[in-house]
């Protein structure tokens, strides 16, 4: 028994040597050679300077003339996440939901006439479980495009082209969802207006 | 006694007394034996005292009306009266045969060897008595000195008289049988109080039923389970309070009562009881519920070969003839040669001579000199006309036939390996110092055997067959017969040690002895059927006594056993099943408002009411009062047992589950729905 | 839909093949046989015997078995615990957190110790990257490594013939850690780093974006956990969002890898179950029963995630699938994984216990949320934890073979095995604790006002919190309807979303009891199998490698799950599913 016990206490010291230290510092190493730029946060540039991730949605508020990204429960907090716990029959989700629908049409109902509470893309109106989920639907993404468009006076195929190039398809076309990363879209569109 | 006779589960001898019995059995003492009854019965005690404070117009908290708690009352009662009634009844059967075995074992004085008397029941082991024709024997004991024909038939319900002698086989006598002719002097072998008799009352009557091993193991899973559902229940009134619903107490008492397994939990001692009465029926006395339930298991069966596998005696089926003698003249010899030979070899030599047209009377008895077996000699025969006749093993023939000064053809040898080596037993026949020639008997393997032995394959149980018999001949009759195995020139010791090599290996052994040196096998096998016919210690030695004396007799023991478990599992599991559709009765009814949008009496669980029961309360009495009536509709079943099927373990599974499975989801369904039509269309609840 | 049913389908095929490679490897690990890495590791591993002070080869019958097994998690608790109350002065603590409180800490270390990695608290607020590291995601290695060592001793207490020995616990944790936990780990921490998990040792830092506004970033050595939090069905996220967070799980292969990580070991053990025992049927049988319930859990929840909440509805939205959008409830769920991903991931980590999640639970439809406590309701073996969701399984197989038996007429045998009152016993008790303890806390939680100080929202969507709580960690889950408790909404520097002890102990004290009691039924079971003799099979024995014995199975799982748990599931997600009112 006894010796049970200073076994218990060497061994749990043991492994978090072997597991707590040496492993994660293994991983950190290697990584940090292999994968600099996907370790330390997928970081972007403009212009020199680091304007975010390109895995972390960012505020695009009041800027008619950026795409949007999903709503946010954390207003686009990395270091402080949380969901929005939203219940599928809670009259807070409705509301929840109702205003964000609201906020939709009246950034984009101009610019899209047969826009309808009915046939908004559900990421337009939802927000996302990281609250800063990078990426919003292709659907999301062409009907922000006609705002874009006349926002910036840009043609409405070119911008429709930049959604294409910012899209990420799914893993070998089959695993996961296609998004469009608004961030890089966003970017794409800021060189494009100044080309 | 009939103890064949097939009463009806319900007949009215049986369940006037059961019925009687059933409210005895409600004294909280019996009830505590079984813990789902006992919770079965508390309940129906505080529904009852809620009934009877709503009846004095007390408070109690709950919107119920009082005949909704008095029906719940009533049928929770009606619940724990029909679980004593289905033990009641199985007992009840017994008790039958107990009196007429009780009022057998009438105080007769007995007479001592030293010519004092004793009242039967003071004797003592080691007394030794004097029975006189006419006279009862007053308790179990050997015959030590005489022979005489007994009747036997109080216990094993044959009416022809048995025979009992000293030394042997047949020497053992039980208390309570009549001596018929002769007398006898027996050696009393067991105290007062513990005879056969005694013991067989009490097994009938179920009074020293102890809980099997698998019954244990069953009861603590229904225990565990009626634990969970307690669980279940309690935690559910905070919850149903949580989303603004009351619960009465009644109502959680109904569901429950509803969701322990009550079927199988009143069932389940008469279930026990009846598997030990099927075994009676078929005069197999199981000592111990255990060796009940082993049976079932059995992975081996050991099986003498005569009597069980062949007929008793072997038959003539040919005469061979050695060269230069004609088969009429072999015929014949051998016809003289057995005339005094009472076996029943030696009586199909007879018969079996007549088809080569010669009659048993053409001689003169008186002119004849039998010469009659012995073991020393090991052959017998006659002299006659000048003539000496002899017939008897082949070895023995050759020796006589020697000693008289002749000497046996090259072909006798040839002759008799062949036969040994078909599985037959060839007896030599000679005339003064000339080998006549062979004749052929064979074993007669009884009818249907192969049949039998294919459907114990398909049990899953090997059969050996155990025979005195050389290899040749064994492995002759065993391929014919279809037996799996067999063991040869068996001695006790062998049949033991087999025995212990099966076991050694996993398997579960059983066996039929008679004989004082089967005693060490009956007592090592897992299943040992002592024949009735036998010596006392083999009946002391086995697990099961056969009253018929009937060797394959063990293959329905085998059956009876696994019917045993078999209803056991199928009700259990027929319980468990109903449970579903027990909740899609009560919890539809206790949450239909529940969430109800306001003005409206319906809430969303409302949908869950698939059997469209009529209303709340309805719905609730009606699970009730069928977790109630489906105890009796079940005691056929219990009572009768579940058909046992040699189709194999997978395909019995199958079969069982999609009966007693998936018929326990649906029946209930089915049942609810037709007592809330009764109870609410009809009756208005 | 069809999109997503590929999806799954590949899955599917993916987790059927690892099977057999990871379960034949791990049967190599456990039962002596010379394996590959052991050139490598075999050194470090003969250092660790002797740095602990024991023999390997030394047999422990089963008592000396669970005793090293407690005292080892004893030690563990300790350890955990002191680290986490030390927290404000032990390094790697870019952002300065104090030590969380006590009770927090208490059910942290619990849940860590236990496998569970519920989470009262969010990651990237609470913990130090020390914290994390050193003590968490030790626990994340050495927590599954017990789970691992316990369902070998239980099958070498099947499998033995004589004697009682059921094998070295300190042996089977070591080699479970180097030779399976380790390796695997740290080839799939570099594939997550490779697609963007981050794994640095930076600061928080500020970052201004685009048109201006600051961002606080978090980072932290977080694929080494993430790799393990997966593999080792623990499930406790770096971030407060789990692995919906796009720096633990950033785009669909990951996520994948992820969901393939959880259930890699769990599934294979079933293959190295059936090597072990010599019989690759039984193993087979047992994953085929854990598939069938599987795939219909998925089957389900997919289904159900597939239409909008009645909160959408009421909002006018319709969430149709067309083009371009994924449609359906997608509130709380990330566009990278769409609905087939979050619903197959929501499956794939409540049948087993990690409790890693991709999506909030909380935002499920009823039907959808209902599936994620019907299975936990099964005690978690259908796959279940590592090491825990077989010794679980065992269980239930006992009772299988208890009533299987019984229908065929034979005393219950399993492998040969005599199963009998002492064995029907212990495998009672053992598919009892479990809603034991969860009905019980549950209906602590909800009856009393400490226990609804907890609560997010009402009506049926706060029960299904509450219950969800104590499910989860009643079962060594870790998912939750976060909203329980979780409306102390953490920022950066406040330590988290805790802070209610009443929820704290209750939910620690059930960690300890549904962990530890199981745990020493099954070694109790494995104890008295160990000595027994093994009978032949026959044509009368019940084959337990049988479709049919499959089906029973299956049945007597969900049936005891459904008859358990049905009316508490009633009131909470079925009864939010059956309507389209709002509450």
């Amino acid at each position: 028994m006894r010796k049970d016990i200073l076994t218990s206490f060497l061994a749990i010291i043991v492994f978090t040597v072997l597991c707590g230290i040496l492993y994660p510092l293994a991983v950190t190493g290697v990584s940090q050679v292999a994968f600099n730029n996907a370790a330390n946060g997928s970081q972007i540039e403009s212009n020199g300077k680091v304007v975010g991730s390109k895995l972390i949605a960012q505020s695009f508020e009041g800027r008619r003339d950026y795409f949007q990204p999903r709503p946010s429960q954390t207003d686009y907090n990395p270091a402080g996440t949380y969901f929005n716990n939203a219940g599928p029959n809670n009259t807070d989700t409705r509301d929840l939901i109702a205003g964000n629908v609201k906020a939709y049409l009246a950034l984009e109902g101009r610019y899209n006439a047969d826009l309808s509470a009915e046939n908004v893309p559900v990421d337009a109106v939802t927000g996302s479980a990281s609250g800063v989920d990078p990426h919003i639907s292709q659907k999301n993404a062409e009907i922000q495009a006609h705002r874009i468009a006349a926002v910036r006076k840009l043609p409405l195929p070119t911008v429709t082209q930049l959604i294409k190039d910012n899209t990420d398809g799914r893993f070998i076309g089959l695993i996961g969802e296609s998004g469009v990363n608004v961030l890089e879209l966003n970017l794409a569109l800021d060189k494009e207006s100044s080309r | 006694m009939n103890p064949r006779r097939s009463a009806s589960v319900f007949s009215p001898e049986i369940l006037r007394p059961a019925v009687g019995a059933s409210f005895a059995k409600l004294d909280p003492r019996v009830q505590l034996g079984n813990p789902v009854m006992f919770i079965v019965e508390v309940g129906a005690l505080l529904t009852s005292i809620i009934w009877i404070v709503q009846a004095a117009g007390g408070s109690t908290g709950s919107n119920d009306p009082a005949w909704f708690t008095l029906t719940v009352a009533v049928w929770l009662w009606l619940t724990v009266v029909f679980a004593n009634l289905a033990e009641a009844l199985a007992e009840g059967r017994g008790k039958a045969q107990a009196d007429t075995l009780r009022s057998m074992r009438t105080d007769t004085v007995a007479t001592l060897r030293d010519g004092t008397t004793k009242p039967a029941g003071e004797l003592a082991p080691g007394d030794v008595v004097v029975i006189e024709a006419g006279e009862f024997i007053p308790g179990d004991g050997t015959v030590i000195e005489g022979i005489a024909s007994v009747d036997e038939s109080a216990i094993t319900g044959e009416s022809a008289p048995v025979i009992r002698e000293a030394g042997g086989d047949r020497s053992a006598v039980t208390g309570g049988t009549r001596v018929l002719s002769d007398h006898i002097v027996v050696e009393i072998t067991q105290e007062p109080g513990k005879t056969f008799l005694d013991r067989m009352i009490a097994l009938v009557e179920g009074a020293e039923r102890r809980k099997t091993p698998n019954e244990i193991a069953l009861g603590i899973l229904l225990a565990g389970m009626t634990l969970v559902f307690l669980i279940v229940v309690v935690s559910l009134r905070p919850f149903a309070l949580f989303s603004g619903t009351d619960v009465s107490t009644t109502t959680l008492i109904a569901l429950l009562i509803a969701l322990i397994p009550t079927t199988i939990g009143a069932l389940l001692s008469a279930i026990g009881i009846a598997g030990m009465d099927r075994l009676v029926r078929r005069n197999v006395l199981a000592l111990s519920g255990r060796a009940v339930e082993a049976s079932g298991d059995v992975d081996v069966l050991l099986l003498d070969k005569t009597g069980t596998i062949t007929l008793g005696n072997r038959e003539a089926t040919a005469f061979l003839p050695m060269p230069g003698v004609g088969e009429s003249e072999l015929a014949e010899a051998a016809q003289l040669a057995s005339l005094a030979d009472e076996t029943p070899e030696g009586r199909s030599i007879v018969v079996l001579a007549k088809q080569y047209g010669l009659r048993e009377h053409e001689f003169a008895p008186q002119s004849a000199e039998f010469v009659p077996f012995t073991a020393q000699t090991r052959m017998s025969g006659v002299n006659i006309n000048g003539d000496q006749l002899r017939k008897g093993a082949g070895d023995a023939i050759i020796d006589w036939i020697e000693s008289e000064g002749g000497s046996a053809p090259p072909e006798l040898r040839r002759e008799l390996d062949e036969i040994s080596s078909e599985g037959g037993t060839p007896l030599a026949v000679a005339r003064n110092n000339k080998v006549l020639g062979v004749i052929y008997l064979r074993d007669i393997i009884k009818d249907g055997m192969t049949e039998r032995f294919d459907q114990l394959r398909q049990m899953g149980i090997r059969t050996v067959m155990i025979t005195g018999d050389n290899r040749l001949t064994a492995a002759k009759i065993a391929k014919e017969s279809g037996v799996d195995d067999f063991l040869a020139e068996a001695t006790p010791e062998a049949k033991l040690a087999l025995i212990k090599q099966e076991q050694s290996e996993g398997r579960l052994v059983a066996m039929t002895g008679d004989g004082t040196n089967d005693a060490p096998a009956l007592a090592q096998a897992d299943v040992g059927v002592a024949m009735n016919t036998g010596t006392q210690a083999a009946r002391e030695a086995g697990n099961m006594v056969d009253l018929d004396s009937n060797p394959t007799k063990l293959i329905e023991i085998v059956e009876v056993g696994k019917q045993l478990l078999i209803t056991r599992g199928a009700l259990t599991t027929f319980s468990i099943a109903n449970d579903i559709a027990k909740y899609f009765a009560i919890l539809p009814a206790i949450f239909a408002a529940t969430y109800a949008v306001s003005g409206s009496t319906s809430g969303p669980l409302d949908k869950l009411n698939l059997m469209n029961l009529g209303s709340p309360n309805s719905a609730i009495i009606s699970a009730i009062i069928f977790n109630a009536l489906v105890i009796p509709l079940l005691v056929p079943i219990a009572l009768r047992g579940v058909t046992y099927r040699p189709i194999g373990a997978t395909a019995l599974l199958r079969r069982n589950m999609l009966i007693y499975g998936l018929g326990g989801i649906i029946a209930p369904f089915i049942g609810i729905k037709l007592i809330d039509l009764i109870i609410h269309n009809l009756l208005g609840a | 839909m069809l999109q997503g049913w590929i999806q799954i389908a590949i899955f599917f095929a993916a987790l059927v093949a690892i099977v057999p490679l990871l379960g034949g490897y791990m049967a190599r690990v456990f039962s002596g046989q010379p394996v590959l890495l052991e050139r490598v590791l075999g050194p470090v591993e003969r250092l660790i015997y002797a740095a602990i002070r024991v023999k390997p080869d030394r047999g422990q019958d089963w008592k000396a078995y669970a005793r090293s097994v407690v005292l080892f998690s004893i030690a563990s608790f300790v350890g955990l615990y002191a680290i986490m109350r030390l927290q404000g002065s032990l390094p790697w603590n870019p952002e300065g957190f104090k030590a969380p409180p006590w009770d927090l800490s208490f059910n942290t270390t619990a849940s860590f110790v236990t496998n569970t990695n519920w989470q009262y608290y969010g990651g990237e607020t609470t913990m130090s990257y020390f914290t994390q590291m050193v003590g968490l995601a030790v626990q994340n290695f050495v927590s599954a490594a017990v789970g691992i060592a316990v369902v070998i001793a239980v099958i070498r207490g099947i499998v033995s013939r004589s004697g009682t020995s059921l094998g070295n616990f300190w042996q089977d944790l070591t080699r479970a850690t180097l030779y399976v936990l380790l390796p695997i780990a740290f080839v799939a921490a570099l594939v997550l780093v490779s697609q963007g998990v981050i794994q640095n040792f930076s600061s928080y830092s500020d970052v201004t974006g685009v048109v201006g506004s600051v961002q606080h970033f978090a980072f932290g050595p977080v694929a080494s956990q993430e790799a393990i939090k997966e593999l080792g069905t623990n499930g406790g996220g770096f971030f407060n969002v789990n692995s919906a967070m796009p720096f633990e799980n950033s785009n669909g292969l990951t996520n994948f890898l992820e969901m393939l990580l959880v259930l890699s070991i769990p599934a294979a053990l079933t293959f190295t179950y059936g090597r072990m025992v010599g019989n690759r049927r039984q193993g087979w049988a047992l994953f085929a029963a854990m598939s069938v319930m599987f795939i219909a859990a998925v089957a389900v929840v997919y289904t159900a995630e597939s239409n909008p909440t009645p909160a959408m509805t009421a909002a006018g939205v319709n969430a149709q699938t067309t083009d371009g959008t994924t449609g359906g409830n997608l509130l709380d769920k990330e566009q990278r994984f769409g609905i087939a991903n979050s619903a197959l991931f929501n499956a794939v980590t409540t049948v087993t216990s990690c409790g890693a999640v991709n999506s909030a639970m909380e935002s499920f439809t009823g039907i959808g949320g209902a599936v994620p406590m019907a299975n936990m309701g099964t005690s978690e073996v259908i796959f279940g934890g590592v090491g825990s969701g077989l010794y679980g399984m065992l269980l239930f197989v006992i009772l299988a073979v208890f009533i299987g038996g019984l229908m065929v007429g034979r005393t219950p045998e399993y492998l040969g095995k005599k199963i009998e009152a002492r064995e029907i016993k212990l495998a009672t008790l053992g598919a009892l604790y479990m809603p034991f303890a969860v009905l019980i806390a549950t209906g602590l939680g909800i009856a009393t006002e400490y226990g609804k100080k907890s609560l997010y929202s009402g009506g049926p969507q706060g029960f299904s919190e509450t219950l969800y709580a104590y499910m989860s960690q009643g079962n060594n889950n870790g998912s939750a309807f976060a909203g329980y408790t979780g409306f102390i909404q953490p920022e950066a520097g406040n330590a988290g979303s805790f802070g209610i002890t009443f929820a704290d102990l209750l939910g620690g004290g059930t960690m300890i009891f549904v962990r530890f009691v199981p745990i020493l039924i099954v070694l109790a079971i494995a104890g008295s199998l160990a000595g027994k003799k093994v009978a032949p099979t026959g044509l009368g024995t019940l084959r337990t490698d049988s479709p049919t014995f499959v089906v029973l199975l299956i049945g007597i799982v969900v049936l005891i799950g459904a008859l358990t748990f049905f009316p508490a599931l009633l009131l909470g997600p079925v009864v939010q599913g059956l309507t389209q009112e709002l509450f």
